[in-house]
């Protein structure tokens, strides 16, 4: 049966019940069939100068691929979007397409903007599912090039130094390589076994090399590598994984977590599963504080692990920082958004438990420097919230383990190492860097938009090196 | 994978595994410790590196059984290989950092405490091999379960004293009694170390803090990655919130609070427990890990 198209609308995209997937841990978008791709892609106006390809940070040639797509020339899709992308399945499904791609297409304008997120979705598990491998042919340049930490910028940087010939050698301080798409991103939003790690196994299948378990900054330096061991040169993709905390009375209660503690223990470490050894704490009643992404990965991985939830946010609704489909997701699963409202102290219990916390409201006054409102507090409004669990979700900063132990790397006021934007240069010889550790927590694709554009310096600065 | 080239129990329930890690072996100093995963499904534990060979390549843990996951890694054999082990983490102890000329100037004075003698071990014998004064107490249930006695005479000859809890071996009593009648003998110290069950180290360092001796501890809290990514592992020094596993694992003892670490560790006794009692039935739950206090 065709399928039929509403031009102003997206074709809807199956997702698992609200209900059903509120106690589960498996992928809650479903994505499109080839027939609902198909459909989709109709919607595309194949735009001459198009739009939407200026807002995705890596360029991907929009038009094109939908086109082929359009024709059910899929394996021609994915070649296209190869040309930009090396993790087209985790993109299409985590990328914040309504302020990038999405964000600036013409469709848009009157109605809802072409689905590119989803069909490059399609595009990406398609290839996956029909064996669609990258191929290598370059020469042995015959040089080495270390990458620190293997998530989206280390294995793009990787990938596309493999891919001109270069021997290279991922160090990744964990036991599993993805960085945040393996320890912070739930399996709900992106699954490891079936997305994540066929994507790592495309890059080391490239020749890239994996050594986990090395902390560099921890015994074997950037220096070390550099001279001891025969590195060429060196990428530093090592992330902003450092947990703020708030600094109010309380936190160091029993049951507050940094979101980075709870996902790491539920994803990385699969505490979620009975056959696995790590614990996590099953609260009854949860408060996430935060509104990002990561808050919103916190607050649905305590739903799903049997918790009323609660979101506390200091701003209203329009500053979410998270995806909107996240947001949407979190409410349809039953998740409680306290706006407007910030956390003034944990409360705790003559264990040292936490019982609740005690929570002030905001009003939004002038805006910041960052032109969103800021919110101001409502004198005499506290009140307190009955809960067993906080999880902390105020952002990451980078941690100082490298730049603190590599003589003549710079770094910025935030901690951030200063690198070029264009070639991902830092201020010491033949050390690169890109991704969160040089912007602060960002988003994948911009991490593995700098793992590309670093790539290419490394590649020019070798060539003459 | 990671080979365990000799595994051996020390007493009922502490074992020590000497394991292949040459990178490691390369670079670890005293203080520092590693994360082990023993398999697929099992947690990442902290073990502090109680012995290295950077010849060899290898390094020495040293284990004692409190629940399910110290279970699992103790019956890890001589020839098996355990999946991931990952290290150096943490700061060395300051002794092997700072300017060596500084550090001569110092008398040390060692105390551990339960399992706290594998990781004072390699610290003292790095003071031997380097010229240092010092004088080591070790304090232990019984004579039952006593480790390393033999590695300690070799190094520390008549600066090793032993004390036994309820006096089935050498001296009895706590750790505290011989600092005591060490200091009323006179002697002089620079800095003590101790490293043993929380509740001992809290002790230990008012003793040796009442003496006016500055004293490191080393904090071992719940932890889950080592590299500063967590913050589980968060202490409140000072005035400051510290993660032990980046900023320590050691810290000026007069500025810990060791209440509040102490109440943090409790986290997952629970759920654990429960674990454990799944996995095996009967008690080699022996007290003295601190877990309990
Ligand atoms: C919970 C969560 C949800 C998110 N959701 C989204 C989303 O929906 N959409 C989106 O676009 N972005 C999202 N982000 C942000 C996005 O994941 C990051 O911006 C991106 O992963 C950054 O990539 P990176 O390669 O720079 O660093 P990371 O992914 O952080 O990888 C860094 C790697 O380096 C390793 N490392 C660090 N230090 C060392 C060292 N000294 N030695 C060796 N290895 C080291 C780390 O272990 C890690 O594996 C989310 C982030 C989190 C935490
Ligand atoms: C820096 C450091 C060095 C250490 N060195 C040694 C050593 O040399 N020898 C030794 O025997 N022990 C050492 N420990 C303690 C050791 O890691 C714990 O005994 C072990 O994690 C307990 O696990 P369990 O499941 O057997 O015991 P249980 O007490 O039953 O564990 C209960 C649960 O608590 C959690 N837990 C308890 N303590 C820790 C911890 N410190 N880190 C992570 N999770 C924890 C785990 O999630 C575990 O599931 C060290 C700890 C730290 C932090
Ligand atoms: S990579 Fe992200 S921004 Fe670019 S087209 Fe794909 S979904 Fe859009
Ligand atoms: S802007 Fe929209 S309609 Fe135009 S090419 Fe891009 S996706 Fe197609
Ligand atoms: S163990 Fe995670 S921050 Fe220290």
């Amino acid at each position: 049966m065709a399928i039929e198209v509403d031009v102003m609308k997206k074709v809807p995209v199956r997702e698992q019940e609200p209900k059903v997937r509120a106690t589960n841990f498996d992928e809650v978008c479903l994505g499109y069939d080839q027939e609902e791709a198909q459909a989709e892609a109709t919607r595309c106006l194949n735009c001459k100068n198009a739009r939407c390809v200026a807002g995705c940070p890596v360029s991907i040639n929009i038009p094109a691929f939908i086109a082929a797509v359009k024709d059910g020339e899929f394996k021609k899709a994915s070649e296209i979007i190869g040309e930009s992308s090396a993790l087209p399945a985790v993109c299409g499904r985590v990328c914040p397409q309504e302020s990038q791609c999405e964000g600036q297409c013409v469709r848009g304008i009157k109605g809802e903007a072409v689905s590119i997120g989803k069909l490059e979705r399609f595009v990406a598990d398609w290839a996956r599912e029909n064996g669609v491998k990258p191929v290598v042919n370059a020469e042995k340049k015959g040089k080495k090039v270390a990458v620190i930490g293997s998530g989206p910028s280390g294995l793009t940087c990787a990938g596309d130094l493999a891919k001109l010939g270069y021997d290279v050698t991922i160090f990744e301080a964990l036991h599993k390589a993805g960085g945040v798409l393996v320890y912070g991103i739930p399996e709900f939003r992106l699954p490891k076994d079936k997305v994540v790690q066929p994507e790592v196994d495309n890059v080391k299948a490239l020749g890239v090399k994996i050594e986990t378990d090395v902390v560099i900054g921890k015994g074997t330096t950037i220096d070390s590598l550099l001279t001891e061991e025969g590195f060429d040169a060196v990428y530093v993709g090592s992330g902003a994984g450092l947990p703020r905390f708030m600094g109010i009375p309380g936190e160091q209660a029993l049951g507050v977590y940094s979101a980075n503690e709870f996902l790491t223990r539920n994803n990385l470490m699969k505490a979620y599963r009975d056959d696995y050894d790590t614990p996590i704490a099953r609260g009854k009643k949860v408060v996430v504080v935060g509104g990002g992404n990561v808050a919103m990965d916190a607050a649905r991985t305590a739903l799903r692990l049997g918790a009323e939830v609660h979101v506390v946010y200091r701003r209203s609704e329009a500053e979410l920082p998270a995806r909107v489909e996240e947001v949407h997701h979190a409410k349809e699963e039953g998740i409680i958004f306290d706006l407007l409202q910030n956390p003034v102290e944990i409360l705790e219990d003559e264990n040292g438990w936490v019982r609740g916390i005690k929570i002030i409201k905001m009003e939004l006054g002038e805006p910041d420097e960052s032109g969103r409102r800021r919110p101001v507090e409502v004198e005499g409004s506290e009140y307190e919230i009955e809960c067993d669990t906080v999880i902390m979700s105020l952002g990451t900063s980078p941690n100082p383990l490298i730049s603190s132990t590599t003589k003549g790397l710079e770094i910025n006021r935030r901690k951030c190492i200063v690198a070029d934007e264009t070639t991902g240069a830092t201020s010491k010889e033949a050390v690169y860097a890109g991704g969160d550790a040089v912007t602060g927590a960002a988003t994948v694709i911009l991490a593995m938009g700098a793992g590309k554009a670093a790539a290419k310096g490394i590649d020019e600065y070798l060539s003459t090196h | 994978m990671f080979k365990i080239l000799k595994a051996e129990m020390l007493c009922e329930n502490i074992c020590q595994q000497i394991v292949e890690a040459p990178r490691i072996a390369h670079s670890c100093l005293p203080g520092q410790f590693v994360i082990v995963r023993a398999d697929e499904t099992s947690e990442r534990i902290p073990l502090t590196i109680s012995d290295y060979d950077r010849e060899k390549g290898t390094v020495t843990i040293t284990l004692q059984i409190i629940g399910a996951s110290s279970m699992k890694i103790a019956q890890y054999k001589t020839g098996d290989s355990f999946a991931d082990i990952v290290g150096p983490l943490g700061k060395p102890s300051e002794l092997c950092t700072d300017p060596i000329e500084e550090v001569r100037k110092k008398r040390v004075l060692f105390v551990g405490g339960g399992l706290g003698t594998a990781p004072v071990y390699p610290q003292v014998k790095w003071c031997k091999e380097n010229g240092v004064e010092f004088d080591v107490v070790i304090g232990t249930k019984c004579k039952d379960t006593l480790i390393m006695e033999k590695e300690f005479e070799d190094v520390a000859g008549e600066h090793y004293f032993l004390t036994t809890d309820d006096g089935s071996y050498k001296h009895k009593g706590m750790v505290t009694s011989v600092m005591d009648e060490l200091i009323a003998e006179g002697r002089h110290y620079d800095l003590c170390v101790a490293i043993g069950p929380m509740i001992m180290m809290k002790f230990a360092a008012k003793t040796s803090l009442a003496a006016g001796i500055p004293t490191i501890v080393s904090m071992n809290p719940i932890m889950v990655d080592g590299t500063g990514m967590c913050g589980a592992c968060r202490l409140v020094v000072g005035d400051e919130v510290k993660f032990a596993c980046v900023d320590g694992p050691e810290f000026d003892a007069s500025k810990v609070d060791f209440d509040s670490a102490m109440k943090r560790m409790a986290l997952y006794k629970t759920e654990e427990g429960r674990a454990y009692l799944a996995a095996k039935e009967g008690d080699t739950h022996h007290g003295g890990c601190g877990h309990c206090s």
